[in-house]
């Protein structure tokens, strides 16, 4: 079982998937749905079937393949998994049949029986003569900078009107590419590879957020490649930087096992200058305070699978990023430069959370909340302890879960109402209780709640992070309680008090179907077993975490008895 | 004075390619003077595809080869092959899009009488009419073969000819669009009197290193710049001048203001042949003249070079912000180009030899494509070239709009495209030589550069269509042909470059 080449196929499958799915014929819809949540179910029971043929106890990169790429420039295809890219690879194929499930009529809203009736129920209210709250649909609208044709829609759109229909089975054939590439950044071990899949990744994703999006989606799409490519770039100098250091002692090579003793023959300045290349763009995808404000603008207007990938899954390669490259390459500059990042952390941790008690609209405030959650998962990682270091990967996992749980139940919202705005919504929970449990469930996950998977890891963290930066986890400490209040405060406004809905629905909203439960259903039963249960993720994780802290040359501090301060004992409800 | 004149040993086998171009061309004219005028265009379509592709097929035969020939004037040798081999395909792609016929409704992008006075009746009459020229052809092959020898000339008097035998060419053919002819022409006067100032400058660069060398050979010239005591005041001088010259045919800044207006004016195939070949061809003679002429004496031009790439680069990228047409961007963009490419000169490596090789040929690929698609989008008065006419194209046409995308994402050098390959090959090439802030100032620009390529995309794909926009033409086989032969290069130059990573590798060694 363990030779087969499993990485590979996980990669090609998605990608024939997607060739399949753009090769049907317009107007299969619903054949090209079909097939797009196939494939990924597929996907999905190949990785378990390879997460079973996985041994933890064996070597730090499994199901391992080299195959020489681009002889001239020392590039490989080589890939391999250590237990931080199996558990982000099994979260990528749990995420996406979900995302695709749940984005079934997100190309083409006309085909949706819900967003009809919503349609039907509008143009019978407008009909009586209601039509009163076309200024609360305003979301966004500044004008987009791009060229002299804003794509913005005007303000006073007629209530009723759907969003425009898109091609379904492009919709799902990116999704599928984008499956491939997210798999390949995780799987490479050839520093030249894992840069084209981070490149490369961009592209299906700026098409999900620029063609399937919100108002502001050219607006939103540009922003965010513009940032990622521009990180993207600077790594790249950086990578060559790399490879030419790698050639001046011997034969150049991108090969991760074989740069990892480079540094000793880096002089510090060199080391600094390339851990900033592969640093910056891995900020600007985790993202890290200052290097956020793409964030809440694509995770805002991405239609909401994107969203869930984006910060799901595409986000994470920022902090893998820094736990596979930025620590073991250049484990000098990263202790030189920890404690600034450590403060970067600490600040993104609290102005994440304080940016997300104040929005209103909750597509942002998710994406804010997450701002604050990339902080403590870098703190985990910079914190150079092993505890923080598990904490970290496991974080980034129940963070895909969570998160992605509390965007889905979001867009459903959304769909239903057509607005992103808390304001609009009040009393939910008493016409739609399935769509309320799962708003609370999800939101309690995201602000840690005891008993749910973000908690184990949100305490590991901050106990690894106390032992070495005591300060700087006493401040995170604060962000839970934060969480507690701009989750709760979130869920009290839409979904507690009197009764009141945009006025296109009148009084009635219909809970969530059956596709829509089966969609969050995973994810919340997931977030439920690792939080009693996680050690299957922590035995797999701890030993690559320990591998790594040898590559940095780092011990635990001796233990500190961490006194327990931070464990969200505030999350009463 | 030599008391007696030997003659030279002409060996013409290794100018194969040469001979075979030229001669082509001269077909041509033949084919012009007494063909009847039904068979011209198929005939002279014939002359010029098979005379390229027997030099295609001559430039291979000769690979390897390393000498030089006909009195050490022309070198032929990896880099002169090389960048033979590549011209000879991209000149057939733009034989083919300028053979195009059925996308203007009245045949052709090529006006047919370029005498007449544009407003006049006569020329409201001739862009509806049928007729064609055919003249065309022959001046590009005349063109082709200038370009051909441009690279390989060893000799600095032959690198003026060639230069002129290629220029003169481009000068009338920028002249000769079909639609806006007012504008076309302003082209070809300035693309002449510029072009016509910068080759005075390279003359003088030439008389002025005779006036140094004693020689105009590129070899004398090295001689006298090992031996000491010679007067450095002329050899700077000649450099700079010679410099001015070349720099202007490949478009650097300061050198590249006629660019945005000769891209936008000229018909559209010509462009793309503009675009392509005249860079392949003036950056193998650039890199001739340094790296064998002034190899020696890299300290006295890397600091000009280093300033001309670092301005091409930026001046390039961030005025191609600014543009609003799609060819005038095309152009900006290749000036940056133009800069990375310089990124990959000022190496002075064999790394860095091969890589802007390898560069050449990428960019040549997707830039022929990408002019090849401009000229499918149409309204009624010719080529919508507004980027505001765009809006909306990927709804009403997936598959072109999805090609031109995929060559600007090849263009911004994302991953899997050959553009990445290239640019990964120039700036490798440049850290490994000592140019690291040029590298960093390359990636900054990629990202601006890729800022304009992502906002046509955005107008394609993310914009709903204007009402009164304009429509798709469906391409004949021609460019159809021409447009699928760029694709698929910058797809597999993307995934799989390694055979002409060796191929430029192998040929990256000068003969001197």
């Amino acid at each position: 079982m363990t030779d087969l080449p499993w990485l590979t196929i996980l990669g090609i499958v998605p990608l024939v998937g997607a060739l399949v799915v753009a090769a049907l014929p317009n107007g299969r819809d619903a054949l090209a749905k079909q097939v797009a949540l196939l494939v990924s179910l597929v996907v999905l029971g190949l990785t378990i079937a390879m997460c079973a043929a996985f041994d933890p106890d064996g070597d730090r990169f499994q199901f391992t393949q080299a195959y020489d790429w681009i002889p001239a420039f020392g590039v490989q295809y080589a890939v391999g998994a250590d237990g931080i890219a199996l558990v982000l690879i099994a979260l990528i194929a749990v995420l996406v049949p979900v995302v695709v499930l749940a984005s079934w009529y997100d190309a083409d809203p006309q085909a949706d029986p819900l967003r009809r009736e919503v349609s039907a129920g509008a143009a019978a209210a407008a009909a009586a003569g209601a039509g009163s709250s076309a200024s609360s649909r305003r979301v966004g609208g500044g004008a987009t900078a791009v060229l002299e044709a804003p794509p913005v829609p005007p303000a006073e759109q007629p209530v009723d009107e759907l969003p425009p229909r898109r091609s379904v089975k492009t919709f799902f054939a990116l999704l599928l590419v984008l499956e491939t590439m997210m798999i390949g950044v995780f799987a490479a071990t050839d520093v030249f590879l894992f840069y084209v899949f981070f490149e490369a990744m961009l592209i299906p994703m700026y098409f999900i957020i620029g063609s399937y999006g919100g108002p502001r989606r050219s607006y939103a799409a540009m922003k965010f490649l513009l940032y990622s490519l521009f990180g993207g770039l600077l790594m790249l100098a950086a990578v060559i930087g790399l490879f030419v250091v790698s050639a001046s002692q011997g034969e150049g090579t991108f090969a991760f096992e074989q740069l990892l003793g480079l540094h000793e023959s880096m002089s510090t300045t060199v080391e600094i200058a390339l851990f900033s290349g592969f640093f910056i763009a891995f900020a600007i995808k985790a993202p890290l305070f200052p290097f956020h404000t793409w964030l809440p603008d694509a995770g805002a207007e991405a239609p909401v699978g994107g969203a869930v990938l984006l910060v799901g899954v595409l986000d994470k390669v920022g902090t893998f990023g820094f736990l596979r490259y930025c620590l073991p390459l250049f484990p000098e500059a990263s202790r030189i430069l920890g404690p600034y990042v450590i403060a970067l952390c600490v600040i993104g941790i609290l102005y994440g959370a304080l940016l997300a008690m104040g929005q209103k609209d909750l597509k942002r405030l998710v994406s804010y909340t997450s701002v604050a959650h990339f902080g403590f998962i870098a703190m985990g990682v910079f914190a150079f302890t092993t505890q923080g270091q598990t904490g970290a990967v496991l974080y980034m996992v129940n963070h895909g879960l969570s998160t992605g749980a509390l965007f889905l139940v979001v867009g459903f919202l959304v769909v239903r109402g057509r607005s992103r705005l808390i304001p609009d919504y009040s009393g939910v929970a008493g016409v739609a209780p399935i769509l309320a449990g799962t708003f609370l469930v999800a939101g309690l996950s995201s602000l840690a709640l005891p008993g749910l998977s973000t908690f184990v890891s949100e305490f590991l963290v901050l106990l690894g992070t106390y032992s070495r930066y005591p300060v700087a986890a006493v401040l995170g400490a604060i962000g839970v309680i934060l969480a507690a209040l701009y989750v709760l405060l979130m869920y009290q406004r839409t979904m507690q008090g009197p009764l009141r809905l945009p006025a296109l629905l009148g009084e009635r909203m219909r809970d969530l179907h059956l596709r829509e439960v089966l969609a969050v259903a995973p994810l919340i039963a997931l977030m439920l077993v690792l939080g009693v249960y996680p050690k299957p993720l922590t035995d797999v994780i701890n030993p690559a975490v320990e591998a790594t802290m040898q590559d940095i040359g780092q011990t635990d501090p001796a233990p500190t008895q961490g006194d327990g301060v931070v464990a969200g004992a505030e999350n009463e409800d | 004075m030599p008391s007696d004149i030997t003659s030279p040993d002409l060996a013409y086998a290794p100018i194969a390619p040469l001979l075979i171009v030229f001669a082509a061309a001269l077909v041509g004219v033949l084919v012009e003077a007494f063909a009847p005028r039904a068979a011209r265009r198929g005939l002279q379509i014939a002359v010029s595809v098979v005379g390229l592709l027997g030099a295609l097929v001559a430039t291979v035969l000769l690979a390897g080869t390393q000498e030089l020939v006909f009195n050490d004037a022309i070198a032929v040798d990896g880099p002169a092959l090389f960048l033979q081999g590549t011209l000879a395909v991209l000149g057939i792609a733009s034989v083919l899009l300028i053979s195009e016929r059925s996308i203007d409704s009245s045949g052709g992008a090529v006006v047919a009488r370029a005498a007449v006075l544009p407003g006049s009746r006569e020329d409201t009459a001739l862009a509806e009419a049928t007729e064609v020229q055919t003249e065309v052809y022959p001046l590009a092959l005349f063109s082709l073969g200038g370009m051909m020898l441009f690279p390989a000339s060893n000799n600095l008097l032959l690198m003026f000819v060639a230069l002129e035998v290629l220029s003169l060419p481009l000068y009338l053919m920028a002249g000769l669009a079909r639609r806006r002819r007012l504008l076309s022409q302003e082209a070809a006067v300035k693309y002449f009197l510029l072009g016509a100032f910068s080759s005075a400058f390279f003359l003088y660069g030439v008389a002025l290193l005779f006036g140094y060398a004693g020689s105009v050979e590129l070899g004398d010239v090295v001689t006298a710049t090992t031996t000491a005591g010679s007067n450095e005041g002329l050899l700077l001088l000649g450099v700079a001048m010679l410099a001015v010259g070349l720099l202007f045919k490949v478009g650097a800044v300061p050198f590249q203001a006629w660019t945005p207006d000769v891209y936008q004016g000229s018909p559209t195939p010509v462009t793309a042949l503009m675009a392509a070949c005249t860079k392949i061809s003036a950056f193998g003679a650039l890199l001739r003249v340094f790296y064998v002429g002034f190899g020696r004496t890299e300290w006295d031009w890397r600091p000009m070079l280093w300033a001309v790439a670092i301005l091409t680069m930026v001046v390039g990228g961030v005025l191609a912000v600014t543009q609003t047409d799609v060819k005038r961007m095309l152009a900006y963009s290749s000036v940056a180009h133009t800069g990375f490419l310089l990124v990959g000169v000022v190496a002075i490596s064999p790394q860095g030899l091969s890589g802007t090789l390898f560069y050449l040929l990428a960019y040549g690929f997707t830039t022929i494509a990408a002019f090849a698609v401009v000229t499918l989008v149409r309204d009624s008065a010719g080529e919508a070239t507004h980027l505001a006419q765009w809006t909306g194209l990927g709804k009403k046409s997936p598959l072109v709009a999805g090609t031109f995308a995929f060559l600007l994402l090849a263009l911004a050098g994302i991953p899997l495209t050959s553009g990445f390959m290239a640019k990964f090959a120039v700036f490798t090439a440049g850290v490994e030589g000592g140019a690291t802030p040029l590298v960093i100032v390359g990636v900054v620009t990629s990202a601006i550069t890729a800022f304009f390529y992502a906002r046509v995309i955005v107008l394609m794909f993310f914009s709903e269509p204007a009402v009164d926009g304009p429509t798709v033409a469906v391409p004949s086989a021609y460019t159809a042909g021409a447009i699928a032969l760029g694709l698929a290069a910058t797809v597999v130059l993307g995934v799989l470059p390694q055979p002409v990573l060796d191929l430029a590798g192998d040929a990256s060694r000068f003969v001197s």
